[in-house]
């Protein structure tokens, strides 16, 4: 019920862009049946007059069906850009096989005495295609654009994956945020849509033959109409950003920053978070979010606009570990001290793109660097019946470097014996796998241990204000009251959310803050 | 006058010959029936005359003109063509289906409609009835008559015919066949028929083209097929059927001789005299018993036999 008032209320609140998406929603449908019609109703006819080619064309076909919508969008992305051209293009491609199958049935299915005695009566081929055979194959045909049409509402909710549009904005919006009321706010008006096409398309294959050519016709000429409805203006502005659902729709990301920088005349387009780095890279847009220590910033020369206000709550990375640990070991505290404050988020941002860009390993990534600040030392021989000290990470190369770091410090400057359990999956399983015992250091990140494992009031959060002290202080008070947990001091990067652009178009418009791209904008 | 003469027509799929050197000639107005077993090739001859098969060798030509001097579509709209599976075409309504080649020709509509309203009528479908309907909603044997006016909407001199009975019950089928002879419209045609039936053959042939294997075995008047076979194959061809086919061919002319007889009888088959006699239409005006009408029929088909011994 709450459920329910509060989807009711989201709708209200929307309504606008409900109104938009539903009418891109069809726009994009329809513009895809619209190609996928004209392209594989004339090959099935092809391939009626050539059965040998069947067997290829219908393989291929299919196996464009098996290719995951969200990879074939990957694909297509260096190709058609960002926007509907993509969207439609990989719609087309998902519709092209019930269709080109549907018309070779059909044809294939109409008797051939029908078609001889056709002949016989002294049609030509062309009168006997239009007079007999497609007459006939239309039910079939039909019953094929059915299908077609009611995949492609399906398909197209990952249009918002490629920022055109769609009812899937409020899908992914919600999935990344967790929040049902969103989901369900794109997902029903999607699922009415595909009831509404499929009764719609149902009433028109149970017209008889003779009204269903003219329905046929009738629907050909409407669907360039309905794929119009994705041409309605839309606004432009000098920049255009690309965002991720997440960010558009959490209260620290783009709603914040909207209102404490005065971001207008900022046009949006929303984008799959795996895709925005390539859309600005490619010129696509030109602001994007991501995270500030993310490698492809280096490879793609993208440049993090100062975020002057601290909008964005502070991410610092922090090793945590078990208290027990250090007081067996007290020879461990200032071997591990020696990272504090020693990577910053160019350095960061540098490693990663290694690991990720370059491929490197992040053991190696790790020793490069200390052998650099003069921190590497050969590891010690092996000492039988050492104690263990056990690292763990999360599943991400950041984490992997960082994590090869500390062990390369402690094999070298301790007896210690160190073993890494790396692949640890989200923060709720590293941090359980800390708390129990089962590691005894991980790094965190002062943001996720405030708002995934703290979660405290609005208030208290408030209060901090975002001050990168402030949190660390709370977070540390926090475990070590509530856990028994020792966070130790910062690495010195903040890998947390920030806007982004390409380098050489912010240097042009001297853009380095936030504050600048807003300045900007209001010129 | 020849309306079509065929020469030396072959025709093999891959190795297997379907049609080995028939050639034939057929004068205007004659109904010609080409007759064998299945796979004999009779219904691939038939294509060849209006090209829906080509032929590797030989020629047809059609009031002289060889068939191939012009396009195949140009060359069918001139010919009917009635098939067993009817082939109408299942989303046009009866008076659409009749239509369809008068529009091929460019006839006016108006012309097409009271054409089409004749042709219901004579064919004993009211066309306040039928011409609106679609074929689904037809009987078998409705279905049939609707593809003959099909065949006969554009007048076309010449109709060809394959199996056109062949879907049909028997009773059916029997009672098409005599509407189908009394119809004044194919009087004056030229006609070709294919069936593997011999009754119906011999009911509507004035000559037959008996074939086997893809040769012609014999091509004569029923008549002449029946009492002077010109081999084994078309002899055993009939026997089973003999006296039927006997009964058919004979009129009351040949078993009492023409002076005793009214001029209508004359040309009435032994057949039709004795469904007369033993059906209920019988009214006791007839001039002979059963009993004298078989001991004539008997000694007539023996001087048949003489003659043709002879």
């Amino acid at each position: 019920m709450e459920t329910l008032s509060a989807l009711f209320t989201f709708w209200h609140e929307q309504a606008g862009k409900l109104g938009e998406q539903t009418l891109q929603h069809i726009g994009l449908t329809a513009a895809s049946l619209l190609l996928a019609v004209l392209v594989g109703g004339p090959l099935g006819l092809f391939l009626s007059r050539r059965p040998r080619w069947a067997p290829a064309v219908l393989g291929l076909a299919g196996v464009l069906q098996t290719v995951p919508s969200i990879a074939l969008l990957g694909f297509l992305i260096p190709l058609l850009g960002i926007g509907p051209k993509p969207a439609i293009f990989a719609l087309f491609l998902y519709s092209l096989l019930p269709i080109i199958r549907n018309t070779l049935a059909g044809i294939q299915g109409v008797p051939p005495a029908m078609v001889e005695a056709a002949r016989g009566l002294g049609l030509t081929d062309g009168q006997v295609l239009r007079q007999v055979e497609l007459p006939l194959a239309l039910p079939v045909l039909m019953a094929g654009i059915r299908t077609a049409t009611v995949i492609n509402v399906g398909v197209a909710t990952l249009a918002a994956y490629v920022a055109a549009g769609g009812l899937g904005e409020f899908i992914f919006g919600g999935i990344n945020l967790n929040n049902p009321v969103m989901i369900l706010a794109g997902a029903l008006p999607a699922a009415g849509l595909a009831l509404a096409f499929d009764a719609l398309l149902g009433g028109v294959q149970k017209l008889s033959a003779r009204r269903l050519r003219q329905t046929g016709a009738a629907l050909l000429l409407a669907l360039p109409l309905l794929a119009g409805a994705y041409l309605l203006p839309r606004a432009t502005g000098k920049l255009l950003a690309g965002f991720s659902p997440e960010f558009v729709g959490r209260a620290d990301g783009l709603p914040g920053l909207t209102k404490a920088y005065g971001l207008t005349h900022l046009p949006s387009v929303v984008l799959a978070p795996a895709l925005v780095y390539e859309a600005a890279h490619s010129a696509n847009v030109d602001v994007i979010d991501g995270y500030s220590t993310d490698g492809r910033i280096r490879a793609y020369g993208l440049r993090v606009l100062r975020d002057d206000r601290r909008v964005f709550p502070p991410y610092y990375a922090v090793p945590v570990v078990r208290p027990a640990l250090l007081r067996e070991h007290p020879e461990l505290r200032p071997v591990l001290a020696q990272l504090d404050g020693q990577i910053s988020d160019s350095a960061m941002t540098e490693l990663n793109y290694r690991a990720d860009y370059l491929h490197q390993d992040p053991r190696a990534i790790a020793e490069a660097f200390l052998r650099r600040r003069g921190l590497w030392r050969d590891a010690r021989p092996a000492v039988p019946g050492a104690p263990v000290v056990r690292l763990g990470s999360k599943i991400f190369a950041e984490q992997y470097i960082l994590i090869e770091m500390y062990a390369a410090l402690i094999r070298g400057q301790t007896d210690l014996a160190v073993e890494i359990k790396t692949g640890l999956g989200a923060t709720s399983i590293c941090f359980e796998a800390l708390r129990t015992g089962a590691i005894d250091l991980y790094p965190e990140y002062t943001g996720t241990g405030l708002l995934v494992l703290l979660q405290p009031r609005p208030q208290v959060i408030d209060s901090l204000g975002g001050r990168p002290a402030a949190v660390l202080g709370y977070v540390r008070a926090e475990f070590r009251r509530r856990y028994g947990l020792e966070w130790l001091a910062p690495l010195g990067f903040n890998n947390t959310y920030a806007l982004l652009m390409r380098g050489q178009q912010a240097q042009a418009l001297g853009i380095a803050s936030v504050s600048d791209l807003g300045g900007y904008l209001r010129k | 006058m020849t309306t079509i003469r065929a020469t030396n027509l072959h025709k093999r799929y891959g190795a297997q010959p379907v049609v080995q050197d028939v050639s034939f000639e057929l004068a205007a107005g004659e109904t010609l029936v080409l007759l064998g077993p299945s796979g004999c090739g009779k219904t691939t001859l038939l294509k060849m005359l209006n090209r829906l098969i080509e032929p590797d060798a030989g020629t047809v030509e059609i009031n002289g003109r060889d068939v191939h001097a012009q396009r195949p579509e140009v060359l069918r709209r001139g010919m009917g063509y009635v098939i067993q599976q009817v082939g109408l075409l299942p989303h046009y309504t009866v008076a659409e289906n009749i239509a369809v080649v008068p529009k091929l020709l460019g006839h006016a509509p108006a012309a097409i409609a009271a054409r089409t309203e004749a042709l219901l009528t004579r064919l004993h479908l009211p066309p306040a009835r039928y011409a609106g309907q679609l074929p689904h909603q037809l009987s078998g044997g409705q279905q049939q008559r609707v593809g003959l006016a099909r065949a006969l909407a554009a007048d076309p001199p010449i109709i060809l015919m394959d199996e056109p009975f062949g879907a049909l019950d028997p009773i059916t089928r029997a009672s098409i066949r005599r509407e189908f002879r009394e119809l004044d419209e194919l009087r004056s045609k030229t006609v070709v028929l294919v069936t593997h039936d011999v009754t119906e053959a011999f009911e509507l042939a004035d000559r037959i083209l008996l074939l086997d294997a893809g040769r012609v075995q014999q091509m004569g008047t029923p008549r002449e097929l029946l009492f002077r076979p010109a081999n084994d194959f078309v002899r055993l061809f009939f026997a089973a059927e003999r006296l039927a086919l006997q009964l058919r061919v004979l009129t009351l002319g040949d078993v009492f001789g023409e002076e005793n007889l009214t001029e209508a009888n004359r040309t009435t088959t032994v057949h039709e005299a004795l469904e007369q006699l033993t059906g209920a239409a019988a009214d006791g005006s007839d001039t002979f018993t059963v009993a004298q009408l078989m001991a004539a029929f008997g000694e007539a088909l023996q001087r048949e036999e003489d003659a043709w011994k002879r």
